[in-house]
């Protein structure tokens, strides 16, 4: 790793709490070094902003290695950043160049309210979950025997990649509806790709899309936006899966 | 006298938990409503147990500080969970996983626990595949196994390299059928702040609601902590970068021991430390040993250039090449327990063969050209083609490999720049789980009546050391399995104590503490933050309480942190207020409670004059480097009481380990 040190201005959302207003902040950063993750140079700008006495940038952020989906921010435009198949706390500086100027921003939607500067509320998703993404298997471990039911290998790698998703928002803040589609397509597909969440499976995706649209979330209208910026790769199919589910469902409780 | 009753039933060992939960009061379903139980913390552990509760009927309220219960570090788990399934037909059974554990613990794990872990783990993936957690699966549609350091069998099941993730989504997705039905009510960016203790028996929690920063009062009739590892007093770790101890800590403070703080984790396959600005180490998971070798140059010439940039690893001969796990210990090879593999590295960057160009020197190769050239032959030959050239089979192997280990080949990349089919990766130890913890006797009760403690926060069954694959294997045990019928037992002398109130002096006590604490910091005025204060204890843990620990190193850690914590109060500065979101203040908290802890761990590393395990004592090693344990004077668990924040304070004691059932014996791999 050839280090390189790099001086930067940053345009950084700032907004004290859900209610206050907030606006784009300027701050110029040197000598950030190119082998940093994007959220090591937050953290040196924090650093700096706490030895003058100024108030740090709130961000959320746990993991740092892209499997919590807790970290999120709009970078010039693009959720997760400019690199493709990552989310933003494995983002590395070495993707800018001196001089540059970085935008910051947190995710814009409806559904996700924000809390404060870069951090959004994304409870939301949550409350998908809880409507009706489980199987109803009481945790008695006794069931039956883990290979009792043998699961051809290409279903269980295709519920393995819709489970993939880190639920971390990026596919509805990078959608003009702000459309939920393929995070709860995602779920959805897992379960109906396997024999346990077969039994619910028509309840289990009226449910969960009846609390996507309480929760103000947008119409899917195929831009297919989500996938292009969804670090984990989630297919559109899963979408098409979701639609097939629901159509099957609305007809048979109809 | 001793605090201490393991509390251990009679019997044989494989009789001894079908015997307890025979005899375990019961709680009648009509009487679980009008019981509440606090659940602190949601990663595989809490949220194992709180679904599980909530599911019997109790009213539980569950707490983490993150923004959803999904995102708790258990997500981050990587290789695998272990489960004496013997689905591969290769000798596993209950035995030999009970076996295995108490050997890779280096003899200081209690056996009834290890034993009680052994024999549910197979219903652990029996729970996870009904839940519909997607394992990897073979061509016939049954699980798929892999190895794990510190076995000769094949008992770990996997998702991809994604299996922690796939596990507390699951957990998740039964604690989010629970709260659905409102059986659960969840509090996320929630941070516990202390525990209240009515008549000696833990009653309640103080949260702080971290978006307003409000401090609410929660009562309960028992409280269950799983807050996880304390592997963040290092600064630098694999773990989350909220992970902290200050849960467990607290309820140490209000009287639970705290035992074997110095047995920590530090993990052979991460990717090597870069900068001063780095804020966390990845783990590159063990079940890479399945596949790669490591090795360093046999030359100290060779390592240099490579350090200088003038050669690249491809370009060392294969004779030239020291793949010195494999030659010290043939037996297991590259796949030696984790403190056995991380000790290997540091002697061999020691001895200056080291080939990362960073400060240190520090780190060592992990090669997969070798498998990827097999695998792909095998690959090949299942097509039908059985004169592969040496192309197709790197083609094949390549694509085999990236079937495996894809997400983590991808991690590697986007870390160093480095392509990891083509080159070998880079890797180091770094600090990665805590096999100390709160004491808890076998109920998985501290020694705080009704306070319960599981998961990495507590001590239990990992002895000096764990192996992998078996931490999810214990949270999850511990939480569908354990904690139902100990919690129940328990609250069943509970049902007429009726809802216990918040407005209690004990509640008002411990609000006002936490009041005061809070203003203490926000007025400090200091001129450092949090984070400078952090990063210097994390040299001093690292430096003189890491891999290799001595009696001179450790007394020096002992007063270096002790002068830190007094500098830390007079100047650390938190910007903010208190009610606002302030991860600023979250972090002051956190520190403070790591820097008394990170005290304590060299104290208990000192008085343990013996290496074993992850404990590592220089003046205590055979002719080869190997661990020299001393049983005569430290078969033992050694539990601290908390006296005050300086932790030299602290009182020790000692609950005395028996093997009856496992002949205790020098450890040995080779
Ligand atoms: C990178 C990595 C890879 C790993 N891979 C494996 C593997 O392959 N196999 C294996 O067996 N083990 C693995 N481990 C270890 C294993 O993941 C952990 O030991 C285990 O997941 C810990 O689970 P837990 O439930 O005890 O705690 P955690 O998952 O850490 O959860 C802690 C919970 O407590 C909450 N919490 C903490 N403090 C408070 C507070 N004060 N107030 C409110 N809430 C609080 C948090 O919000 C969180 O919900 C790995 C660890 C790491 C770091
Ligand atoms: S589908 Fe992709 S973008 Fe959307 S929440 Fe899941 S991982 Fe994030
Ligand atoms: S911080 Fe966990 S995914 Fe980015």
């Amino acid at each position: 790793m050839a280090s390189k040190f790099i001086n930067i201005t940053l345009k950084i959302w700032r907004q004290k709490n859900s209610k206050a207003k907030g606006a784009l902040e300027t701050y110029t950063l040197n000598d950030v070094s190119t082998d940093s993750s994007f959220l090591e140079m937050l953290d040196q700008l924090n650093e700096q902003l706490i030895n003058e006495k100024q108030s740090p940038i709130a961000f959320d952020h746990d993991c740092r290695e892209g499997i919590c989906g807790m970290c999120s921010l709009y970078i010039n435009g693009r959720a997760h950043g400019p690199d493709t198949g990552i989310t933003t706390c494995q983002l590395h500086m070495r993707m800018f160049k001196d001089g540059d100027t970085i935008y910051v921003e947190p995710w814009r939607s409806r559904a996700f309210p924000i809390i404060k500067d870069l951090m959004v509320d994304r409870s939301a998703f949550d409350r998908i979950q809880q409507a009706g993404g489980f199987v109803s298997v009481n945790t008695s471990g006794r069931t039956m025997d883990a290979n009792a039911i043998p699961i051809p290998k290409a279903d269980a790698d295709k519920a393995f990649e819709a489970a993939a998703c880190i639920g971390c928002g990026a596919c509805v803040a990078s959608c003009k509806n702000g459309s939920a589609m393929l995070f709860v397509g995602a779920k959805v597909s897992q379960y109906a790709l396997l024999p346990q969440g077969k039994v619910e499976a028509t309840d289990r995706v009226l449910n969960m899309v009846r609390q996507m649209d309480e929760e103000g979330f947008g119409n899917c209208t195929n831009t297919g936006a989500c996938e292009i910026e969804c670090p984990k790769g989630i297919s559109i199919e899963n979408i098409a899966r979701m639609n097939r589910e629901f159509l099957k469902g609305a007809l048979t409780k109809a | 006298m001793s605090k201490l009753n393991s509390r251990i039933p009679e019997g044989p060992i494989a009789e001894k938990w079908t015997n307890h939960k025979n005899h375990m009061k019961l709680v009648a379903p009509n009487n679980r409503p009008k019981i509440d139980v606090i659940v602190v913390g949601t990663g595989l552990a809490g949220a194992s147990a709180a679904a599980s509760l909530g599911e019997m009927g109790y009213n539980v309220k569950a707490f983490c500080f993150q923004d959803s219960p999904r995102r708790a570090h258990s997500i981050a788990a990587q290789g695998g969970i272990n489960a004496a399934k013997n689905y591969q037909n290769d000798g596993d059974s209950v035995y030999r996983l009970f076996y295995d554990t108490i050997k890779g613990g280096d003899y200081r794990a209690r056996e009834a626990n290890v034993h009680r872990l052994a024999e549910v783990s197979g219903n652990i993936i029996d729970q996870c595949v009904a839940q519909g957690v997607p394992f990897a699966r073979e061509y016939g549609g049954l699980l798929d196994n892999r190895s794990f350091g510190g076995t000769q069998v094949q008992r770990t099941f996997y998702a991809a390299g994604q299996t922690g993730q796939q596990l507390l989504l699951g957990a998740y997705s039964a604690l989010s059928r629970q709260i659905g039905l409102g059986r659960v009510k969840m509090y996320h960016r929630h941070e516990m702040m202390d525990l209240v203790k009515i008549d000696g028996k833990a009653r309640g929690i103080i949260a702080r609601n971290l978006v307003t920063g409000e401090l609410e009062r929660h009562s309960a009739h028992a409280v269950v902590i799983a807050s996880g590892g304390y592997g963040n007093v290092y600064f630098l770790s694999t773990n989350a970068m909220g992970s902290n101890v200050s849960a467990a800590w607290k309820v140490h403070k209000r009287g639970a021991l705290f035992a074997n703080p110095c047995y920590v984790q530090i993990h052979p396959t991460c990717v090597p430390v870069h900068g001063t600005n780095q804020s966390k180490l990845t783990l590159m998971s063990e079940s890479l040993r399945n596949s790669g070798r490591i090795w360093v140059p046999k030359k100290k010439e060779d390592a240099e250039a490579i350090r200088a940039g003038k050669l690249k690893p491809t370009q060392i001969a294969e004779e030239d090449r020291d793949y010195y796990l494999e030659r010290r210990y043939p037996a297991f090879g590259n796949l030696v327990p984790r403190d056995v593999a991380s000790r290997a590295a540091k002697e061999r960057c020691d001895a200056g063969y080291g080939i990362e160009a960073n400060d240190t020197n520090e780190g060592v190769y992990l090669d997969f050209a070798s498998e990827i050239k097999s695998k792909g032959k095998q690959a090949a030959y299942a097509l039908g083609d059985h004169d592969p050239s040496e192309e197709r089979m790197i083609e094949l192997g390549k694509k085999w490999i990236e079937e495996k280990y894809g997400n983590l080949f991808q991690m590697y990349q986007k870390i160093t720049d480095e392509n990891p089919y083509e080159t070998p990766m880079k890797i180091y130890p770094a600090v990665h789980y805590t096999m100390g913890g709160v004491w808890v006797d076998y109920n998985l009760q501290s020694t705080i009546e009704g306070c319960f403690v599981t998961g990495e926060a507590n001590f239990s069954d990992h002895g000096a050391n764990r192996l992998g694959a078996s931490a999810l294997m214990q949270g999850l045990a511990d939480g569908y399995f354990v904690l139902p019928y100990t919690v129940s037992d328990y609250l069943a002398n509970e049902i007429r104590t009726g809802k216990i109130a918040t407005d209690s002096p004990e509640f008002d006590a411990a609000e006002n503490e936490v009041k005061e604490t809070i203003d203490r910091f926000l007025n400090n005025n200091g001129s450092k933050s949090v984070d400078h204060f952090h990063k210097r204890l994390g040299l001093i843990m690292w430096n003189k309480v890491g891999m290799g620990r001595s009696e001179q190193g450790l007394k020096q850690a002992i007063e270096e942190i002790g002068l830190l914590r007094e500098e830390f109060y007079k100047d650390v500065y938190v910007p903010g207020s208190s009610d606002e979101m302030n991860p600023e203040l979250e972090k002051v908290m956190r520190v403070a409670d790591l820097i008394e802890l990170g005290q304590l761990m060299a104290v208990d590393a000192l008085h343990r004059e013996e290496s074993c395990g992850g404990h590592f004592r220089e003046e205590h090693q055979d002719s080869e480097g190997e661990t020299l344990r001393d049983d005569e004077n430290f078969k033992y668990v050694g539990a601290w009481e908390y006296n005050g924040s300086d932790s030299k304070q602290s009182t020790l004691h000692k609950e005395d380990l028996n093997y009856e059932f496992i002949k205790i014996a020098a450890r040995n791999y080779k």
